[in-house]
């Protein structure tokens, strides 16, 4: 296990920020971390790089525990802090160097010099960090946070703030170096989620209430998988509802109806059938899969 | 340790700081010793360094907070706090590298004044008969409650995160440590106890090692003061984890 984490708990004065988390992580997976503001992300993400030490419970990096063992976990580790902190009145190859003097770099100016390749910061790499815009900020804490080549990367909130062509080339970035390491990233963008992540932990008011394989929980949460289907002729609710599998059918007005079916059911398959017993045609069939922002709302409004 | 002290190094480069703090000082050191009349050299009379041993320590009072105030306070208001303590490095070598940083920026501001003692011989009549041991202790003096002042602000600069507050606090706990106690034992005390207070205090020890006696006693002192700041900055950043 790459990460693993066992009965986190981090408490602020009266406050449990963090109430008894387990989860482990697979080598090599990105994972997201998902949760309202104020859940419990930052203070996990804090504790897993040592910057904070939790209040009871265990966590390990590669074996190594955080506790115990903080340098050699932020020697294997990357952390891009929530906000991206950065010394503004530094250059970018400047502060790129400063970072591997931290490290037991091999050639620190090769691998500075292929940082910004591969963040793609070679255009502004000749500038102070202070005149960059957020992307490129943005991508110099992802430079510094890769530099030392980490096992596990910890992102915290990676992609915030950041206009749509950015997150593209962030998400992308991030997906990337995915395929050789360990990502532990948070977010509260639903999307980002199913755009980079194997794998998803939803955390609330410091609980995690949710750690499944983004497709299974999409499935398993909502329950229900919805169909948009059009016929030629008009056909009448009572009809649609009394097939097999079928929880709902609604008008959506002319002849297009959305009908629910059970998880286990195929409901396309029970619509065509239908069709063809009833000599209808069916124009149009758009399965809906229920997104990962309506299963957040539903797992974090509860309590 | 050492890339933390780099770093401090050239952020006093790039920012000016460096250049105006050594300016300054060897401004206003150069003024009372050789120009104001009524302090100077010339008009003085006597083959002494004692005006800049007596100015100095008053003008690092001021120039050594104003050094040391970015150092913790900065990288808290930013955040980057969080990127420095997660770094494969341990907290005093933090402290070290930042307390070195500044100790160096003030021994470089130092340095150029040995021009003033050189001065001194060639004016000395007969040339050369100054009093070297003396001023040797005083060097060495310099440095250390420079030093001593160097670590009372990164520690006041580690207790918040407004350099202001930091300057401020690191101006008064130096001034309370060179000079207070001087003034606190003319309280109507025991002698036995006016003494005892007086050593408590930076200056005392700084005039001991001025007479050209390197008394281990002094060392220990300076050394001991340095410690217990450096030991409660790691202290109240360590309180991070409480």
């Amino acid at each position: 296990m790459s990460v693993k984490v066992a009965q986190l708990t981090k408490i602020y004065g009266s406050q449990r920020a963090v109430d008894g988390v387990s989860f482990e992580i697979p080598e090599g997976a990105i994972v997201g971390l998902l949760g309202p503001n104020g859940a419990g992300k930052s203070t996990t993400m804090k504790i897993l790089t040592g910057f904070i030490p939790q209040t009871s419970g265990k966590a390990w990096v590669h074996g190594h525990d955080v506790e115990t063992n903080s340098l050699e976990v932020r020697r294997l580790t990357g952390y891009l802090p929530e906000s991206n902190p950065l010394y503004l009145d530094m250059y970018v190859q400047e502060y790129l160097h400063y970072v591997s003097g931290f490290y037991q770099v091999n050639e620190p100016s090769k691998r500075v010099k292929e940082m910004i390749e591969r963040t793609g910061l070679g255009i502004e790499q000749h500038k102070k960090i202070g005149q960059l815009s957020k992307g490129y900020r943005q991508r110099v804490g992802l430079a510094q946070a890769m530099l030392h080549d980490p096992k596990v990367l910890i992102l915290d909130e990676p992609t915030s703030g950041l206009d749509p062509n950015q997150l593209v080339d962030i998400r992308a970035l991030i997906k990337e170096i995915g395929k050789e390491k360990t990502i532990i990233l948070s977010t509260h963008i639903m999307q980002e989620v199913e755009a980079m992540c194997q794998r998803v932990l939803i955390i609330n008011r410091g609980q995690l209430v949710a750690n499944d394989a983004v497709s299974a929980l999409q499935r398993k949460v909502a329950g229900a998988v919805t169909v948009l289907v059009e016929f030629s002729e008009a056909v009448q609710a009572k009809q649609l509802r009394s097939l097999p599998g079928i929880t709902d059918a609604r008008n959506e007005g002319g002849n297009n109806w959305l009908v629910t079916g059970d998880a286990k059911t195929d409901v396309r398959k029970v619509l065509f059938d239908f069709a063809v017993r009833s000599n209808l045609s069916v124009l149009s069939l758009n399965q809906r899969e229920n997104s990962l922002e309506e299963i957040f709302r539903e797992l974090t409004r509860k309590k | 340790m050492l890339t933390v002290f780099k770093r401090e190094i050239s952020s006093f480069l790039s920012s000016l700081i460096a250049y105006i703090v050594i300016v300054v000082f060897l401004l206003v050191t150069g003024l009372f010793m050789w120009v104001f009349p009524d302090y100077s050299l010339l008009d003085f009379g006597y083959a002494t360094l004692d005006q800049l041993f007596i100015i100095g320590p008053w003008v690092f009072m001021f120039l050594i907070p104003a050094i040391t105030m970015r150092f913790f306070s900065e990288e808290k208001r930013t955040g980057t706090i969080e990127l420095l303590f997660t770094k494969p490095v341990s907290d005093l070598q933090i402290i070290m590298g930042k307390f070195l940083a500044g100790f160096a920026l003030v021994a470089f501001a130092v340095l150029p004044t040995i021009l003033y003692a050189v001065a001194l011989w060639f004016l000395a009549d007969p040339v050369g008969n100054i009093d070297t041991g003396g001023i040797i202790g005083s060097y060495i003096g310099l440095l250390l409650l420079g030093a001593v002042f160097v670590s009372i602000g990164v520690f006041a600069s580690a207790l918040t995160d407004n350099q202001i507050v930091a300057f401020i606090l690191g101006l008064f706990l130096c001034f309370f440590f060179y000079s207070a106690f001087d003034s606190i034992k003319l309280l109507d005390l025991p002698v036995k106890v006016q003494l005892i207070i007086e050593q408590l205090g930076i200056s005392a020890h700084f005039y001991a090692l001025g007479k050209g006696v390197l008394d281990s006693r002094d060392l220990v002192y300076f050394g001991s003061l340095i410690a217990l700041f450096v030991t409660l900055t790691k202290t109240v950043l360590e309180s991070r984890k409480w």
